[in-house]
């Protein structure tokens, strides 16, 4: 059977695909938002210059 | 033929949707996970970034459908057999055993090492714990040897609110005990109620359930019992740091109705529970769903509340 290229095959391969570049994405935007967190609350936490002399 | 003949008949390996490898998570127990894990992040007495947070959820609920792809790995042979599960994406032909094995094992290490990066290396020890107790413990070992599988399995559920705690403390408190042991203790009724009425699945599959070893009037004396020790657990837990005026007065409500409802079951025989088509024990496993979302419900109303009235007790 020739495969049309409307093939239910096709449809589940891009919605796979679709779905993992999604969850990449938010993953990047996850990872990165949490660097922000962690780096500001770091930076709140740790003296300054200044009061460490 | 059923739509899941077609597509398997269709599908070749590593065709497989995206809907295909979500349903390995088991979506549906992961929900609880989710759940669960929140109310123990929140009623947590540290406050953690809302980002935090909400990281640390989403891996544990991650590491739970790790787990959960783990199972339907290890268990393809029998999920082929049982009616609950035939139309899982293994026995369906979608996903092969090879592509949940390595897409579980992925997303475990993914998910702790994660976990680790976004909280502490407890939550992240919890976490790998519970994966392994799952996996090995629960389904490879205890499953198919013991009738008692699913009492001491159902710890592997129990463990995610534990988790929250942890990833927001650092620590575990009696909060968090408390909070294991009420789904601890509210898992054998529950499954147990479940083998009464899937009939012969379990027999068929070869699992010793407690319905298939022990027969089925000690399976309604058995969920008495537990049922009465978690009604004990959960209203004595209400007068610890953990209740509070909301958590007490759902937890008298609803361990009442869940007495009822195990008492009901234990007074039936099978003939009464075929005539009706096991509408009792039916009603009984969908309300302990929600005796279990209500109690945790009632826990987090309880955290949220407490600035209003100074402190939770």
């Amino acid at each position: 059977m020739a495969l049309s290229r409307q093939h239910e095959l096709h449809k589940r391969r891009f919605s796979r695909n679709l779905g993992l570049g999604l969850v990449l994405g938010a993953l990047v935007a996850l990872f990165f938002g949490l660097t922000i967190v962690k780096v500001t609350n770091e930076g709140a936490a740790r003296p300054t210059a200044e009061e460490a002399n | 033929m059923s739509d899941a003949g077609l597509r398997s008949a269709t599908a070749d390996a590593g065709d497989a949707g995206f809907a295909d490898f979500f349903a390995l998570l088991k979506p549906r127990v992961m929900t609880l996970v989710v759940f669960t894990a929140f109310v123990g992040l929140y009623a947590a007495p540290v406050s953690v970034h809302p980002l935090v947070g909400f990281a640390a959820i989403l891996f544990i609920a991650v590491g739970g459908g790790a787990s959960g792809a783990l199972n339907m790995w290890w268990d393809s042979d029998i999920d082929r057999v049982m009616r609950r599960t035939r139309a899982r994406p293994i026995p369906t032909g979608r996903i092969t055993e090879a592509e949940a094995f390595g897409f579980g094992m992925a997303l475990a290490g993914f998910a702790v090492i994660l976990l680790w990066l976004a909280t502490n290396a407890l939550a992240a020890a919890l976490l790998a714990f519970t994966i392994f107790f799952y996996v090995v413990i629960y389904s490879m070992w205890l499953k198919r040897s013991t009738p008692q599988n699913i009492v001491i399995g159902g710890a592997a559920g129990a463990f995610p609110p534990m988790i929250g705690w942890a990833a927001a403390t650092g620590s575990i408190g009696i909060e968090a005990v408390l909070m294991f042991a009420l789904i601890f203790m509210w898992t054998p009724p529950h499954f147990w109620a479940l083998a009464l009425f899937m009939k012969s699945d379990y027999d068929d599959a070869g699992v010793p359930m407690l319905t298939v070893t022990h027969g089925r009037r000690v399976t309604r004396t058995h969920i008495l019992v537990y049922t009465v020790l978690l009604a004990g657990l959960a209203l004595g837990a209400g007068f610890t740091a953990l209740g509070g005026p909301i958590y007490l007065t759902v937890a008298v409500v609803l361990n009442a109705l869940f007495l009822r409802g195990a008492w009901a079951i234990w007074r039936r025989d099978e003939t009464a529970a075929e005539a009706d088509g096991y509408r009792v024990e039916k009603r009984f496993f969908r309300d302990s769903l929600f005796y279990l979302f209500a109690h945790f419900g009632a826990i987090a109303l309880d955290t949220a509340a407490a600035p209003f009235w100074g402190g939770v007790w």
